[in-house]
């Protein structure tokens, strides 16, 4: 089992000091500051690490394919679109591009998205015995399920990359962009997820709203079909869905698609940071109650 | 001169019922919502009703650093609220708590195990969960192992595992977690008497090792052994703060009293939302005399405890205690005879018919526990109390009140003459 020891500490000594006791007053708190005190996440950074483990580990315990499944999804969707869209529709990819490639170098950073936005949005309630149990930053909750993502993440951009490589594609230099690309992926899907998460405690009706969320906002994501053909203004007002320029940018950065979307780039960026803020806001605000709500 | 470790003021928490209570789904939250900006616009003043329980109410004390403190109470009577608040997982509606120094709270042993992961990965897990940092987990990691008697099983998931090892290991990263402040409730209550007794030792350990503690528990023995002070809450207030006798005097008395009220209308019931059927009545009858709440030592004595509605699978348990509240004997009906009668005739009623009630001269207690329909539907403690009176034994004398022990057995001697 290779993802067995990943619950073990890593060789880094650490000393465990004991600092002077801190006093520590609990009352009734108002306004925000309490998710972003960065103290008290630092406090509890061991917890943050064994949280992440933890949903790595678990992810694929008692799976034959393992982590195979992290490329296994976007390759098995990439088959059904190739022949659904490219065939059958007859979607043309731009500039050339084999469909195939178009659909799942915008496949893989989706997957990453879609899947930490579902388990994130229901990680609380999963998590219910804990939260109503023991103190801790619940915000390492969602944030836990985002860092596991990013693990599979790491191993499907290395697939595809090595299968654009297979392919004959040469990635431009422009493929310096994609840990920026990849930031806004990340913080799209924790902003989402924390946010939906927090909702979730007090309204399950989160449960039945993300799945379809989630296909809705696929499908105003040009993934399957290129948006060259939306006319301008809209094409550019697309990328307030943050997506929109992660997904382009990652067939600019990745196959050199198109000329650079910083137009898109530069929106999404902007409405991801909003996203962001918005998602992790309303989650400081409505903290404090999760353990009498959940 | 010590140190406060907790220092409380006026600290309160309330929750709200009704309206939204647990969770409402979004809808409501829309339409109600709705019908307020309407009422607002319409020009009522209305309010929806909210119900306000204040489980905790203006509680105030101080706990100095190395104190063992005992927390005890009915039911609902604001212990676990408590717990809740001073280690952070809810915070408090009025007031505040100062609270100095690392708290780690067993709130429920084995929280955060997950099943898939192996006995070590989750003494890591559970570890930093409590509040260890990795490098202290590392460092006691074969001190832990070895407490909880498991190196075989370690890198078995611990799906695998039985409740009683789950709960061993859980103790065992617990009890290594050395907080300044200590936080347990009830946690004794699982366990086989050997694992038990390990704990308690360790717990003992941990307070005089100078951490502080605060300790809930029904068991007032254990509460007793291990606590120098109590503070006895009653319906979310103190009622008292005192030297643990004191204050688990002021309990037994509240226990008698509770006994007094009518069963029935009683709130501090072991909570399950369930309830189909409640006790509504428990009396102790002498098996000769019939005479009720006194019983002859010795002789026949009979338990009828009557039901609110009768229920398929009905199960009853009680449990004798002495005046000090320390459990002497349990009687189970799960733990069936041939010689039980199950009778669908005889209405909302379980008798236990006791041949002869072997218990020295005193006061003593009665816990009731209702099964029915394969969960616990109601539970009640000091449901009743009831007076033995000097009897004979198999023709021999009891010994009198006071005397060491509470049972008395049948038995013979042979002497030299």
């Amino acid at each position: 089992m290779p993802t067995q020891s990943a619950l073990q500490p890593t060789a880094a000594a650490e000393t465990a000091n004991a600092p002077a006791p801190e006093t520590i007053r609990l009352q009734a708190t108002s306004g925000f500051g309490r998710v972003l005190d960065p103290k008290e996440l630092w406090r509890f950074r061991d917890l943050a690490f064994q949280i992440a483990a933890r949903d790595v580990t678990i992810r694929y315990r008692q799976t034959a394919f393992g982590a195979a499944w992290a490329i296994l999804q976007p390759l098995a969707f990439m088959a059904i679109f190739t022949l659904i869209f490219g065939r059958l529709a007859g979607i043309e990819a731009p500039d050339g591009l084999p469909y195939a490639l178009f659909a799942l170098v915008g496949l893989v950073p989706w997957m990453f998205f879609a899947n930490s936005f579902l388990l994130g949005s229901e990680s609380l309630v999963m998590n219910q015995a804990l939260i109503s149990k023991i103190y801790f930053p619940r915000i390492f909750i969602p944030a836990g399920v985002v860092a596991a993502g990013c693990v599979d993440f790491t191993i499907s951009l290395l697939i595809m990359l090595t299968i654009v490589l297979i392919a004959g594609f040469v990635p431009p230099l422009a493929i310096l962009a994609l840990p920026l690309l990849i930031a806004i992926a990340i913080m799209t899907a924790l902003g989402a997820a924390a946010g939906l998460s927090a909702v979730n405690v007090r309204y399950r009706d989160v449960r039945y709203v993300v799945p379809f969320a989630t296909q809705l906002w696929f499908f105003i994501t040009p993934i399957v079909y290129p948006n060259v053909n939306i006319d301008e203004p809209l094409r550019t007002l697309t990328a307030i869905n943050p997506m929109v320029g992660v997904v382009e940018g990652f067939r600019w950065a990745v196959l050199g698609a198109g000329s650079a979307p910083w137009d898109l780039i530069g929106i999404s960026f902007a409405s991801a940071c909003v996203l962001l803020f918005i998602g992790l806001s309303y989650f400081d605000r409505v903290e404090r109650s999760f353990a009498d709500l959940i | 001169m010590a140190a406060v470790a907790i220092k409380a003021e006026g600290l309160g928490k309330n929750y709200k019922l009704g309206l939204n209570a647990a969770y409402g789904s979004l809808r409501e939250a829309v339409s109600e919502a709705g019908r307020r900006t309407v009422g607002r616009l319409a020009g009522r003043g209305e309010k929806p009703q909210i119900d306000v329980l204040w489980a905790l109410k203006d509680v105030s004390f101080e706990i100095q650093q190395g104190e063992a403190i005992g927390l005890i109470g009915h039911n609902g009577a604001g212990k676990s609220t408590m717990l809740k608040l001073l280690s952070r997982i809810a915070e408090p509606s009025t007031g505040y708590a100062e609270v100095t120094g690392r708290v780690g709270s067993l709130l429920e042993v084995g929280t955060g195990f997950h099943p898939e992961l192996t006995g070590r990965e989750n003494v890591f897990l559970n570890g930093a969960i409590l509040g260890m940092r990795r490098a202290e987990i590392r460092s006691r990691f074969d001190e832990i192992v070895e407490f909880a008697n498991m190196e075989r099983f370690l890198d078995t998931p611990v799906k695998r595992y039985s409740s009683g090892m789950q709960v061993r290991l859980a103790f065992a990263v617990a009890a290594h977690l050395e907080p300044e402040i200590l936080l347990v409730d009830e946690v004794l209550a699982v366990g086989d008497a050997a694992f038990q007794r390990k704990s308690l030792t360790k717990m003992a350990e941990v307070a005089r090792a100078g951490s502080t503690v605060i300790f809930v528990s029904h068991n007032l023995a254990t509460i007793q052994s291990l606590c120098e002070r109590a503070i006895l809450l009653e319906r979310g207030s103190v009622v008292t703060d005192a030297p643990v006798e004191e204050a688990v005097t002021g309990y037994l008395r509240a226990l008698e009293r509770a006994a007094s009220e009518d069963l029935e209308h009683r709130t501090d019931r072991d909570g399950r939302s369930w309830e189909e059927s409640k006790v509504k009545r428990l009396a102790v009858f002498d098996g000769d005399s019939g005479e009720a709440d006194v019983v002859v030592g010795g002789r026949g004595a009979k338990f009828v405890v009557e039901v609110t509605e009768v229920l398929p699978m009905m199960e009853c348990q009680l449990t004798i205690l002495n005046s000090l509240g320390h459990p002497i004997t349990t009687l189970d009906s799960e733990l069936s005879s041939t010689a039980d009668v199950r009778d669908s005739e005889s209405g909302p009623r379980i008798e236990c018919q006791v041949g002869s009630l072997p218990l020295i001269p005193g006061r003593y207690r009665i816990d009731v526990l209702l099964r029915g329909k394969q969960e616990i539907q109601d539970g009640l403690q000091a449901a009743a109390y009831f007076d033995v009176e000097p009897g004979t034994i198999d023709g021999r004398p009891m010994p009198a009140i006071g005397a060491d022990g509470d049972v008395v057995l049948p038995h013979t001697w042979q002497l030299p003459a």
